[in-house]
């Protein structure tokens, strides 16, 4: 009995079982000299039986077999190793095969926008920071820049410099991140361990510089909140000749790898047009051949005065947003050097009193300078009535912010436009007809960060 | 790049002046050298194929709402009828890198909008946010059913009439040392 | 046979002293990283600060399999049912660690979408401040649960929440 014939029907008649195994008798006989007896005597044996019945229909027991509009529903997540915290995918099977795919969100909904709504200006940094938590300077970077936007307030050069600076650096860190996780998830494991050791020694200099090593609340409007520690040049070259000599371990571990190369290569596919459509951005939207970058396309902060390449690939699979995250990583490296070079002199922070808190050594001298730290901290500043959005490139494409304020102290509303929200609506045509092995790759090169998608 | 209108706010903006042109009910409104356009309702979805259709534009990069309940002090522009809630999306034309937002009215006793998922489909999770979170019904929406919060969820958080804290905050007992 | 027939050295000691021991060094942490402390999480298990040393890298996706949940990050209304069914699925004896202040008391987060603690769902042995913690902030959980496993009770923390068979043994009276 062969195979396709169990998997359709669930009756078979006697007449189809005979001819079923004329095609069997025909098969052995054109294998001439290759005489498998097991195989004939297992024929032999169910001729036997089906003789001896008389029935005209053979029921085939255990159960129906599914029929071709059958389909199975694999719930993946929230709590599974490979989603990245608490995504949750519905997965519509034929068999093997994807049908659908349906992200299922919302489990680490964590209420931000409405807090933003009680905290004022000064205090929103800290809350914007915890969205995006493997790119936290992002967040704080775009926050900044929407509330400057609606003070019309410049801030000086050295702190475009320094939030430029820091900002590349956190897209290292998070690229490195996505190095040892993308790793983790399809196997690689020494990845993880690989991927950790070039993290810390990012983080360690973020930790330098901020105080923390995540959710750093570093970058606010009017400028960042400390000034570059003495000697902080060496410690950015050490750190990126640490990581650039590291690097080629990536390339010659993954890179060149034929089991890496099998599960990568081809998976996941998505198109130009497909990636458009379903609002995808950063790194996904490179990988179909479409280098769109806003630090390019829309220079903020000092990007048109850097050297740099947008990475970007043709075949839209995930191997290609595995390399575009890697070789932005040297890209990064490039800006970060080109800062320590180009640094300006100055002040790191706007000297407006009324946004930015005045030096600690006047808080001591003057009354003045006391009161405005006093009212700054307590009560914050007024922002006039209006509403912006600035869009900026975080390592995971086009993160925004959307204020509007109503005059007082606290936003009317804040909103984030976060790229993984936006990147995970592409799982389902890059899921669409590949296998189920795959919906792990995939999912892990989307590089969804769930506290920016549920915020 | 100025284009003649007989309107008041000239919009400097030839994406702006264009859907002026063809929208009545558009009013331009310069907010931080951003394009803004406030529309109305009716006008919603056809702004939104006309910018894809006959402007390049490519991507609605966002959808998002405001409650304007409380707040008495807010930005009214000339010309515009302010309601309870704003519709805001922003759009993105990587062609021609050009960004433009346009903004609709919609009022607290019928929060219904034309839903952009049939001219950019990737407004689908940002529209379905906006009415799990405000309760603003996006008509036409191929999925409308709750993003964030549980299903069995009563409310929508992000009103302002939605408290923002439904848990006290509670102090326990000193256990003392162990 | 007399004990100094047998011709090994040989120390006494309790069965409990023994099984606490073994439990110390053999605790699995499930993993159950929701939000940026997962990240710490994962950072203590990376090459630097090793979480290996305390024979803990094995980090179970089946809650069936670790004896240890690490609750590290924010935790939603929408998630909390999860979070209690992962904790029922595991085996007893078991252990929570609360990671970061969004999961000990909803941090700056007091707000409709966040459950103001998992102390609320779940019992929790440790808290680990921070937010996020430093991953030696959290070893030193770690470390606290070791040692609360060294110096606990076997059968009363059980008992004491409910868990277990649910077999109770009655002592009745037989009459001669």
């Amino acid at each position: 009995m062969s195979d396709g014939a169990r998997d359709t029907d669930a009756t078979v008649t006697r007449d189809e079982l005979h001819e079923v195994e004329d095609e069997f008798a025909r098969e052995v006989a054109a294998s001439e000299k290759r005489e498998d007896a097991r195989l004939l005597h297992q024929t032999d044996e169910a001729d036997q039986e089906m003789g001896d019945r008389s029935m005209t229909e053979v029921v085939l027991t255990g159960g129906p077999w599914p029929d071709d509009d059958d389909t199975m529903i694999v719930n993946f997540g929230p709590q599974h190793p490979s989603t990245h915290g608490v995504l949750r995918v519905m997965v519509e099977l034929d068999g093997e095969r994807v049908l659908r795919v349906k992200p299922v969100i919302g489990y680490l909904h964590t209420g931000m926008e409405k807090t933003a709504e009680q905290l004022t200006y000064v205090q929103g940094g800290t809350n914007v920071t915890r969205m995006d938590y493997a790119s936290p300077l992002s967040n704080e970077l775009v926050y900044a820049l929407a509330v400057e936007r609606l003070l019309d307030l410049e801030v000086p050069e050295r702190a475009t410099w320094i939030r430029m600076l820091m900002a590349e650096l956190n897209r290292m860190a998070s690229h490195l991140l996505f190095q040892a996780t993308n790793g983790l998830d399809l196997g690689a494991l020494s990845m993880m361990l690989y991927g950790w050791r070039e993290r810390e020694m990012v983080l360690r200099f973020i930790e330098k510089v901020t105080g923390l090593r995540m959710n750093t609340n570093y970058i606010r409007p009017g400028g960042v909140a400390a000034d570059l520690h003495d000697g902080w040049e060496d410690d950015a070259l050490e750190l990126c000749d640490l990581v650039e000599t590291n690097l080629p371990d990536y390339e010659a571990l993954l890179v060149e790898n034929p089991i890496w190369l099998e599960r990568m290569v081809g998976v996941g596919v998505l198109s130009t047009e497909e990636a458009l459509s379903v609002n995808a951005s950063g790194p996904i939207l490179r990988s179909t051949g479409f280098g769109w970058d806003l630090r390019k396309a829309e220079p903020y902060l000092a990007y048109d005065e850097v050297d740099f390449d947008v990475v970007y690939a043709q075949n839209g699979d995930c191997f290609d947003r595995f390399r575009i995250r890697l070789y932005e990583i040297y890209e990064s490296i490039k800006i970060v050097r080109q800062c320590v070079e180009k640094m300006p002199g100055g002040d790191y922070r706007a000297d407006d009193l009324k946004v930015t808190p005045p030096p600690r050594a006047r808080i001591n001298e003057s009354m003045e300078a006391l009161i405005h730290h006093f009212k700054l901290f307590t009560e914050g500043f007024r922002v006039p009535a209006g509403e912006t959005y600035v869009a900026i490139e975080s390592p995971r494409g086009e993160i925004g912010c959307y204020i509007v304020s109503d005059g007082s102290g606290k936003p009317a509303r804040l909103h984030i436009r976060g790229p993984s929200l936006n990147n995970l609506q592409a799982m389902e045509p890059m899921l669409k007809d590949t296998i189920i092995a795959d919906a792990v790759a995939v999912i892990s090169s989307v590089d969804p960060i769930l506290g920016e998608v549920d915020r | 790049m100025s284009v003649e209108n007989p309107r008041p706010g000239v919009p400097g903006d030839d994406v702006a002046a264009a859907l002026l042109e063809r929208f009545d009910s558009a009013v331009f409104h310069d907010s931080h050298g951003q394009a803004v356009v406030y529309l109305d309702r009716d006008d919603w979805r056809d702004a939104a194929t006309f910018l894809r259709d006959e402007q390049e534009f490519t991507q609605c990069v966002d959808v998002t709402a405001v409650d304007h309940l409380v707040d008495d002090t807010r930005l009214v522009v000339d010309g515009v009828e302010p309601e309870r809630f704003e519709i805001v999306a922003n759009f993105l034309s990587h062609e021609r890198v050009r960004r433009i937002r346009t903004i609709t009215q919609v009022p607290a006793d019928a929060p219904t909008v034309a839903s952009l998922t049939e001219v950019f489909p990737g407004v689908n999770f940002a529209e379905r946010e906006v009415q799990d979170l405000f309760g603003v019904v996006f008509e036409g929406h191929p999925d409308p059913s709750r993003l964030l919060m549980p299903d069995d969820w009563v409310g929508h958080p992000l009103r302002k009439d939605d408290p923002p804290s439904h848990v006290p905050v509670t102090f326990k007992e000193d256990p003392g040392p162990r | 046979m007399p004990l100094d027939s047998i011709p090994h050295n040989f120390l006494t000691g309790r069965l409990e002293d023994l099984v606490r021991w073994a439990r110390r060094h053999s605790v699995w942490p499930a993993t159950f990283g929701l939000a940026c402390c997962a990240i710490e999480m994962m950072a203590a298990g990376g090459a630097h600060y090793d979480i290996a040393r305390y024979g803990m890298e094995v980090f179970r996706p089946s809650p069936r399999q670790a004896d240890l949940m690490v609750v590290a990050g924010r935790l939603s209304q929408k998630m909390a049912p999860v979070l209690r069914q992962v904790y029922d699925q595991m085996v007893e004896p078991k252990w929570v660690i609360s990671m970061g202040v969004c999961a000990s008391t909803g941090g700056m987060f007091n707000n409709y979408a966040l459950v103001q603690g998992v102390d609320q769902i779940v019992p929790v042995d440790v808290y680990v401040p921070g937010c996020p913690p430093h991953p030696e902030t959290f070893l030193q959980g770690i470390l606290t649960v070791h040692e609360q496993i060294r110096t606990g009770e076997l059968l009363r923390r059980r008992e004491e929440r409910g868990g277990g068979a649910g077999i109770h043994i009655e002592e009745t009276h037989v009459p001669a």
